[in-house]
């Protein structure tokens, strides 16, 4: 029984190797890109809007509100890549209902990668909200002696976010492998539709979770003393609107 | 041989220990989070759009202990890295 889909290897010339994770990847990324480019070629407003821009539009909306409830900023700057990393996790656990496809979710490469994306776009949007100063006084913020601390958290977090992602979607592979040799009626059929919904969260935890460590690489920490400024403001406020 | 039979024996039952070990505190600590969830949506029926997301943050980070040790503990049965070195230099 193969853990992951690396080991599947489909076509191999000398070091060069084209495995199931690599196909599926490839595979998931193409549908994505090629659905937006042929739905987006022609934008319409108003009655003329086809299924598809009204379909697409409907997720570029929902991802964008969940983005600005959870950060309460403006979506517009975290949109594309948390948007990204969220709709192919989906994509590639729901391409893998089809017989013979694998999850490339279900591979540590995969989701180690996915995750090194995510260790490398923190300090980007800091560098980029703050300036290379100001980002890196963060990791020396209450005191110098903080600093490993700092460094061993972005670290281990990388690593927790990419673990979380591949034992979520491998076990539930595997559970269905198991199960398929004890009870092999109906039962897999349901745990599958399980490893569906358990996919569906653990993209949406991905994406929160990316969300949630860029935006406080992006908060200085005038910002935050402002914000529960405010949420107090809205305490006070909310007994008065409530009744 | 021997040692490969001590690899498997020790194997197996640590993966077990491992995941019935690792699987108490996460189980705990979600039952807690999860109850607590419950009474602020009682209360406050308004912020459930916002509990229930942070829930499934909260839960998601909690159950990941679990996950780790489920991740050990299937290595240790399907891709032990000791078992291939013993089969190795034994034969």
């Amino acid at each position: 029984m193969e853990l992951s889909p690396d080991t599947i290897v489909y076509w191999q010339w000398g070091l060069v190797k084209i495995n199931a994770t690599l196909l599926f990847t490839w595979i998931s990324g193409a549908i994505l890109v090629l659905g937006s480019w042929l739905v987006t070629r022609r934008l319409r407003v108003r009655a003329e809007v086809g299924k598809g821009q009204a379909f697409l539009e409907m997720v570029v909306t929902l991802i964008r509100d969940q983005i600005r409830d959870a950060t309460r900023e403006e979506a517009d700057a975290y949109l594309p890549l948390v948007g990204t990393l969220f709709l192919f996790i989906v994509f590639s656990t729901f391409l893998a209902v089809i017989p013979g496809v694998r999850n490339p979710a279900g591979s540590l490469s995969t989701t180690g990668a996915l995750a090194l994306c995510v260790f490398v776009a923190v300090p980007a949007y800091g560098i980029a909200s703050k300036g290379l100063g100001g980002y890196l006084k963060h990791y020396v913020s209450p005191t110098p002696f903080m600093l490993p601390f700092h460094v061993i958290g972005e670290v281990s977090r990388t690593v927790a976010l990419a673990i979380r992602l591949f034992g979520n979607i491998m076990s539930g592979r595997l559970i269905v492998a198991i199960l398929l040799s004890i009870v092999p009626f109906v039962f897999p059929a349901i745990m599958e539709a399980f490893g569906l919904l358990i996919g569906f969260i653990q993209a949406y935890v991905f994406a929160i979770l990316a969300l949630v460590y860029i935006a406080s690489g992006t908060r200085t920490v005038r910002d935050e003393r402002e914000e529960r400024t405010a949420e107090e403001a809205d305490e006070d406020r909310s007994p008065d609107s409530s009744s | 041989m021997e040692s490969t039979e001590l690899v498997a024996v020790v194997s197996i039952f640590i993966a077990g220990l491992a995941i019935a070990i690792g699987s108490i505190g996460p189980a705990l600590g979600e039952g807690r989070a999860l109850a607590r969830a419950m009474d602020a949506i009682a209360q406050q029926p308004d912020a459930s759009n916002t509990v229930t997301r942070t829930l499934f943050v909260g839960m998601a980070m909690i159950e990941s202990t679990a996950i780790y040790c489920l991740v050990v503990a299937l290595i240790l049965i399907f891709a032990n890295p000791f078992w291939s070195h013993f089969l190795q230099a034994g034969g």
